[in-house]
């Protein structure tokens, strides 16, 4: 009898961890999936261009040359300057909420308004940033002595800074909730003051989950398309400053897939979507390098 | 046991990977869903809805037409999932030799691309050439006070103020036109950027849309840029004034782009009008085409659905000529609907004619 019940438990316990198991597997395949048909699609303008893609500063649809530098810089520049702007106020957010308000009214209000941000759809952020940042940019840009354009890699960044913060403030504050209360009343009982325990225990406690939280802010960042799109001047070339118009790759592909006419022009655009899967994957295992060598030693 | 599962979802994963499979029953859903079935350009998108839905009242017949670009288009119907397909360019002789079958394109009505500009205090029309164009997007000049403008336009007090030059960002029929034009009229133009949907810019600044484009240019104190007729008519921009290959300035109107179509036609109309020869004609003016295939017994069609289709195309190019001055679009001159029409006789179902 006894056995009989084990037997009945064993099987059922196997068919879900079975089906759980496939389920997860389709995760794995869909990544997979996307890589293979990116590849697949790519091959025609990966035996015209070969290497030249990755190097070349051309993108000429013309006469099918095509290469991904300036994009690419375009891309990187964008996603590293709106993480430059977003760290601070990150980590200032993260700190008010996760250590000074951590309950009551003035912190419920702030993470309501943290959720609020992160829903609001990129295309109002582009919006935004036309009507009411490009005149303040290009009365700077005016001051400043350069072309006064208004949109370009600043203003850009700009926009994708305040998106990307949600995120960013988001897991900082949680991570800094986290840090366990017998560190920080241990330095408190050694006569730390508030910003000493913060400088000695919370920040390095916690700087390994901040890192993580910013890198999921960088993952979004560099696929950010329609804001970006809207506000960076679309011009294929490397910008030669700050204000420049620039492009990223996101955007080339949004922009001139609809209409692109002829194999290797498509396909070229196929290339650059999977060389954006590729930065991406890449920065994630960067990221996860330095989260290890972060890491707070416990022991 | 586990092994074994993943195993056996990686080999499907890579099995999956090599064959690129096109859709056989994508053609079927096409022909299933009943009613006509078209994809293309979305410059002519406004009066294609206007005239399928009259079609539709008059007829019974739907027609369901997806603005997807003209680009889109020629592929949905080299892959056969559409009925017809719609481009503001004809197809080049490369697309024509990679289609399965022959395609016919049929005209059904004229667009234009204007000059836009932004001159704060200046009401004048401001008058360009063709070179100076092609000067001001290659990015040679680059001021609104340079000698080439003051020359065209005695009288109007042009600042010194930098040209913010605007193009399109997303590939477009309105780009492929606007470069279709300055590679006629510039050889340094046709020799460095050349024309296409998109194209390796020399200079400026690009923005989606046209209205991306009229944004920028209003929002920027000496901007310039080039937009759709129908989108400057319809927001009151001010237009450049155009020199045309007589000599004359001509100024944008339906009239001065239908005329730019009474020049020597071919008799397929694969054909760019830009830089017409027409003395009255507005020199930035295109057609905008239907694509068919010229045997229409593929992928299991019956004749029925071969008649309809024709009957749809033929009644565009005749009764449905009538909706395009409201809706600010450039109808076709006579001689064209009835060359138009001489290629709708030659589409064929099998061996026999398709009956108008």
């Amino acid at each position: 009898m006894m056995a009989a019940k084990s037997n009945f438990f064993n099987a059922e316990e196997r068919t879900f961890r079975l089906s759980l198991s496939a389920i997860a597997l389709i995760l794995i395949l869909i990544l997979v999936g996307i890589f293979c048909t990116l590849l697949s699609a790519s091959i025609p303008s990966i035996q015209a261009s070969g290497w030249k893609f990755l190097f070349s500063s051309a993108w000429d649809p013309v006469t099918n040359d095509f290469g991904s530098l300036p994009f690419l810089v375009g891309t990187l520049l964008t996603s590293l300057l709106a993480l430059l702007m977003v760290l601070p106020f990150s980590l200032a957010i993260g700190l008010f909420l996760g250590e000074y308000y951590t309950e009551g009214r003035v912190s419920q209000t702030f993470k309501s308004v943290i959720e609020l941000l992160a829903g609001i759809p990129s295309v109002i952020y582009g919006f935004w940033g036309l009507f009411v940042l490009v005149p303040i940019i290009r009365s700077i840009e005016t001051s400043v002595g350069v072309i006064p354009y208004g949109i370009g890699l600043f203003t850009a960044s700009f926009v994708l800074a305040i998106m990307i913060m949600p995120y960013a403030v988001s897991i900082t504050r949680q991570v800094i909730t986290m840090v366990p209360r017998h560190l920080k009343e241990a330095a408190y009982s050694l006569g730390a003051t508030r910003y000493e325990v913060i400088q000695k225990v919370v920040l390095p406690f916690s700087r390994s989950g901040i890192f993580a939280g910013i890198l999921l802010a960088l993952g979004r960042a560099l696929g950010e398309t329609m804001a970006v799109t809207m506000l960076i001047g679309n011009t294929h070339s490397i910008p030669h400053n700050i204000f420049a118009p620039a492009n990223t790759m996101p955007s080339v592909i949004a922009n001139e897939f609809t209409e692109a006419v002829g194999t290797i022009y498509t396909s070229a655009l196929i290339e650059m979507a999977l060389l954006l899967f590729i930065v991406t994957a890449i920065v994630n295992f960067i990221g996860r390098q330095i989260i290890k060598q972060f890491a707070y030693d416990d022991k | 046991m586990r092994n074994l599962i993943i195993a056996l979802f990686a080999t499907i994963a890579l099995g999956s990977c090599g064959n690129g499979q096109k859709g056989d029953n994508k053609e079927a859903q096409a022909n299933a869903e009943g009613g006509i079935l078209g994809a293309g350009a979305t410059f002519p998108y406004p009066l294609y809805s206007k005239m399928f839905d009259v079609y539709h009242n008059s007829f019974g017949t739907k027609v369901n037409y997806q603005s997807i670009g003209s680009g889109g288009g020629i592929k949905q119907l080299q892959e056969k999932t559409v009925d017809f397909g719609a481009s503001d360019a004809p197809m080049n002789d490369e697309q024509m030799s990679k289609s399965p079958a022959a395609i016919v394109h049929i005209p059904i009505c004229l667009g234009a691309v204007v000059i836009t500009y932004n001159l704060p205090g200046i009401t004048d029309a401001i008058k360009f050439s063709p070179d100076v164009v092609a000067d001001i997007y290659l990015g040679k000049i680059t001021k609104w006070n340079d000698k080439a403008l003051i020359k065209l336009n005695p009288g109007v007090k042009l600042p010194d103020l930098a040209i913010a030059v605007m193009h399109r960002s997303d590939g477009s029929g309105t780009s492929y036109v606007f470069t279709d034009y300055l590679s006629k009229v510039s050889k340094e133009w046709n020799d460095k950027v050349g024309k296409k949907t998109s194209v390796d810019w020399p200079a400026g600044l690009g923005a989606k849309g046209n209205e991306g484009v009229t944004g920028m240019v209003k929002q920027t104190p000496g901007g310039i840029g080039y937009v759709e007729l129908v989108f400057a008519i319809k927001n009151n921009l001010p237009v450049g004034q155009l020199q045309n290959k007589a000599g004359k300035y001509v100024p944008a109107t339906l009239q001065s782009v239908t005329a730019a179509a009474n020049v020597e036609l071919p008799a397929d109309m694969r054909v760019s009008i830009t830089n017409t020869d027409a003395a009255d004609g507005y020199p930035i003016s295109s057609f905008t085409y239907v694509l068919v295939y010229a045997d229409q017994s593929y992928g299991g069609r019956d004749e029925a659905k071969a008649k309809d289709l024709v009957k749809l195309i033929n009644w565009m190019i005749h009764d449905g000529q009538q909706y395009t001055q409201p809706l600010n679009y450039a109808p076709l001159p006579t001689d064209v609907v009835k060359r138009a029409e001489d290629i709708l006789k030659t589409v064929k179902f099998g061996e026999k004619q398709v009956a108008i």
